[in-house]
């Protein structure tokens, strides 16, 4: 069948009603995830099969109130709705998708939708936990005041799902008698009117739940209390620190310890030569400093996903609203900055959640400069070489205060950045902070796995194109030119990586920054903790780290080392980063802004830490 | 039509942005912000966004929590759901008190 004659099925909602759950429950795993042209806005799309065999296209969209579309997400609901998009057919049917257990707002939804002229099927969503409830609902006098057939389904059971897309593929089929479209931007008047019927059909059709959900209100009688809720909010971070950080460890040295038999075998298998070097040190080593941190991202996901489908999101956002607020944040940002802490691209990949643009851009900017795991080798290795072992006051490891300071420094200088940009870039303007609280649920496991594996392979492919492109340029540029015959010194010295070194030295000299420090910056482009190789590289002590750091505290001055540190707060090099920041905004602009802004911060930060230590003596 | 409403609200009209936890009341009229400071949202999209949310003329209210630093933002009840808003929004949203 050729896939412009499969019909085109809109999934339209509020949020939270579970329209990704159906999503995922009527497409199975014949889904893909892509952006739509020109704008930033996750697509999915999929395909349905019916017993008989007649396909639909099933569109997932995002969660909206109203086609007067808010954010950029909503403009691409509303776009999609209306056949707007460049390049995608208007819907043949659209799925109004309603939480059963709360019709206020999406009856409104269901009425503006009809003015579209298009048809829409009303779908009961969560229908298991509005009979819970004892919420009863008249589905023949709903449809008939609709104007529009109406089905019961329970997404994450596949509950009704069978005779939902029968629905739909009739409706389609009838789709040539099309309404005119009277669809208009709604006014102040319209919305108040369109509530008052929204009303009016809920009085006739709706009974009210005769055991209504106790629960949620309960648990928000602990989870919000001002004083409980933050303690319990400290305590899920913590947990979810402690999983990202320890239970990690162990599947990342399974997965260090994979990636260096894979390369010894390689080494072995594969005449020593260029070619050797480009799949060992290149591609090898290039997947392996990737998927090291897979354990830790998968499990931050884990989390993140939890938070979210259990309704707990929304009210860590509610209790960091005025925190977070201060500096300038949405009280969402709360969550993407920190996944930052184990890498940036996915803490700026789940700046989705923020719906306003300016608090997204915000929540970008400043997302880099938590403290990533990928410097914490880079940090452990110089803080080993140059710091003493000492214990200040008696208790306190002095290695260790360096190391807090390090990352304190990353997020204080994340809440000032935020700051001048709310003061500079968009003066004045708040935007409204307003959210639902949707009830609490145990989340589906199933429907879990699934947007798991689809988060998962989203970073696997979007770092994978960055990442291993660049690590075989990084390599590339390491290894040639070749060291002449009987050369002294690394070879490292004489590839283009090392001239570019020579060459920047000038510029980094006044920080301190000789130019084997310059040289490791180069490959800490492709991932920041790379850096460590490549100073393992400079001074030719291959692999063990021991030895390096010894190298390091005799040759470093003590000024330079803590001027290195200081640059990495910052570290402005890593291209994952700003290729992420690229798709998710939507152009050079923004990557640009961050890049030379974060730059300039490391720049100012390593000079005045080297001008500071060299005037206490420490070069 | 808001500021109609206004003045045609009883006496014994409150803003849902002064209210406590506990406080229940019936939507009396919402209203577009007045001398919006200047790059603010515009105040016919705050009004719009209040209506969206189920802020609407009618709709029964129930300040439900606060937030843990000077008591903002706020949770509330708008007939069956729960939103989370901010008080200075929540200025904007006219009650008429009523029993629990
Ligand atoms: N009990 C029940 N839970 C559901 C149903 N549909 C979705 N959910 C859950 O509701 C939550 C929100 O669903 P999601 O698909 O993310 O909503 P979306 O924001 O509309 O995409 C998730 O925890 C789902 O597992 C349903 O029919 N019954
Ligand atoms: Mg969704």
């Amino acid at each position: 069948m050729n896939l412009s004659t499969i019909p085109t099925v809109a999934l339209v909602g509020n949020p939270n009603c579970g329209k990704t759950a159906l999503f995922n429950a009527l497409t199975g795993s014949r889904q893909k995830v892509a952006n739509y042209a020109g704008v930033t806005v996750e697509k999915k799309e999929g395909l349905a099969e019916l017993p008989d065999g007649r396909r639909l296209r099933i569109v997932d969209l995002p969660g909206t109130y109203s086609l007067r579309a808010r954010s950029p997400d909503e403009a691409v609901t509303r776009d999609a709705v209306l056949g707007r998009l460049p390049g995608e057919p208007a819907p043949d049917v659209i799925l109004c998708v309603a939480d059963a257990t709360n019709l206020g707002l999406v009856l409104r939804l269901a009425l503006e939708l009809k003015t579209t002229g298009r048809p829409v099927v009303f779908v009961l969503n969560m229908i298991d936990i509005a009979e819970r409830q004892g919420i009863e609902i008249d589905v023949d006098a709903l449809s008939r005041a609709l104007g529009a057939p109406v089905k019961a389904t329970v997404a994450t059971r596949r509950r009704g799902l069978d005779t939902l897309l029968e629905i739909a593929a009739a409706q389609a089929e009838g789709a040539s008698d099309l309404g005119p479209d009277l669809w208009r931007e709604p006014s102040a008047a319209d919305v108040r009117n369109g509530h008052r019927a929204a009303r009016d059909l809920m009085r006739n059709t709706v009974r009210p739940p005769s055991r209504p959900d106790t629960l949620t209100g309960r648990l928000d009688g602990i989870l919000l209390h001002p004083a409980a809720g933050l303690v319990i909010l400290l305590g899920l971070l913590f947990l979810m620190f402690q999983a990202v950080f320890a239970w990690a460890a162990p599947l990342q040295d399974l997965t260090e310890a994979g990636f260096a038999a894979l390369g010894a075998a390689a080494t072995a298998g594969l005449p020593t030569g260029w070619m050797q070097g480009l799949v060992v040190d290149g591609l090898i080593a290039g997947v392996g400093s990737v998927l090291v941190f897979l354990p830790q991202i998968l499990l931050l996901f884990v989390f993140i996903l939890l938070l979210e489908d259990s309704g707990y999101m929304a009210r860590a956002a509610f209790l960091m609203d005025r925190i977070m607020g201060g500096a300038g944040l949405h009280g969402r940002a709360f969550i993407p900055l920190l996944s930052s802490f184990a890498c940036a691209v996915p803490g700026i990949m789940s700046t989705r959640v923020i719906d306003n643009r300016r608090d997204r851009l915000t929540t970008i900017l400043t997302a880099p400069l938590m403290t990533c795991s990928a410097r914490i080798p880079v940090y452990t290795l110089i803080i080993g070489a140059l710091i003493p072992e000492r214990t200040v006051g008696g208790v306190l490891s002095l290695q260790g205060l360096v190391m807090f300071g390090l990352y304190a420094a990353g997020i204080l200088s994340a809440l000032a950045v935020a700051f001048v940009i709310r003061k500079v870039l968009w003066r004045g303007g708040s935007e409204p902070f307003m959210m639902q609280l949707p009830d609490y649920k145990i989340p589906d496991p199933v429907n879990l796995l699934r947007n798991l594996g689809q988060k998962a392979w989203a970073f696997i492919s979007r770092a994978g194109r960055i990442i291993l492109p660049l690590m075989v340029l990084v390599w590339a540029l390491s290894t040639w030119p070749s060291a002449p015959e009987g050369a002294e010194g690394p070879a490292i010295a004489y590839s283009a990586a090392g001239r570019i070194g020579h060459w920047l030295e000038p510029i980094f000299a006044p920080i301190g920054f000789s130019w084997e420090m310059v040289v490791a910056l180069i490959p800490g482009m492709a991932a920041r903790e790379v850096a460590v190789a490549a100073l393992g590289a400079i001074y030719a002590v291959g692999g063990a780290e021991g030895d390096l750091a010894g190298v390091l505290s005799r040759q470093w001055p003590l000024a330079s080392g803590l001027a290195f540190l200081a640059w990495y707060v910052f570290a402005p090099q890593c291209v994952a980063t700003l290729a992420v920041v690229r798709r998710e905004t939507g152009g050079w602009v923004w990557p640009g802004i961050m890049f030379a802004y974060m730059l300039a911060l490391a720049y100012l930060a390593a000079f005045i830490v080297y001008r500071v230590a060299a005037a206490f003596g420490l070069s | 039509m808001s500021s109609d409403a206004l003045r045609a609200a009883p006496e014994s009209a409150v803003r849902l942005g002064d209210m406590q936890p506990g406080f229940c009341g019936v939507i009396v009229a919402v209203r577009r912000p007045l001398g919006a400071a200047p790059g603010a949202t515009d105040p016919e999209e705050l009004e719009l966004r209040l209506l969206e949310f189920g802020f609407v003329e009618g709709a029964r209210v129930e300040v439900l929590h606060e937030g843990p630093i000077g008591g903002d933002p706020i949770a509330v009840r708008v007939d069956d759901m729960r939103v989370a808003l901010r008080r200075s929004e929540a200025m904007n949203v006219i009650l008429a008190e009523a029993s629990a």
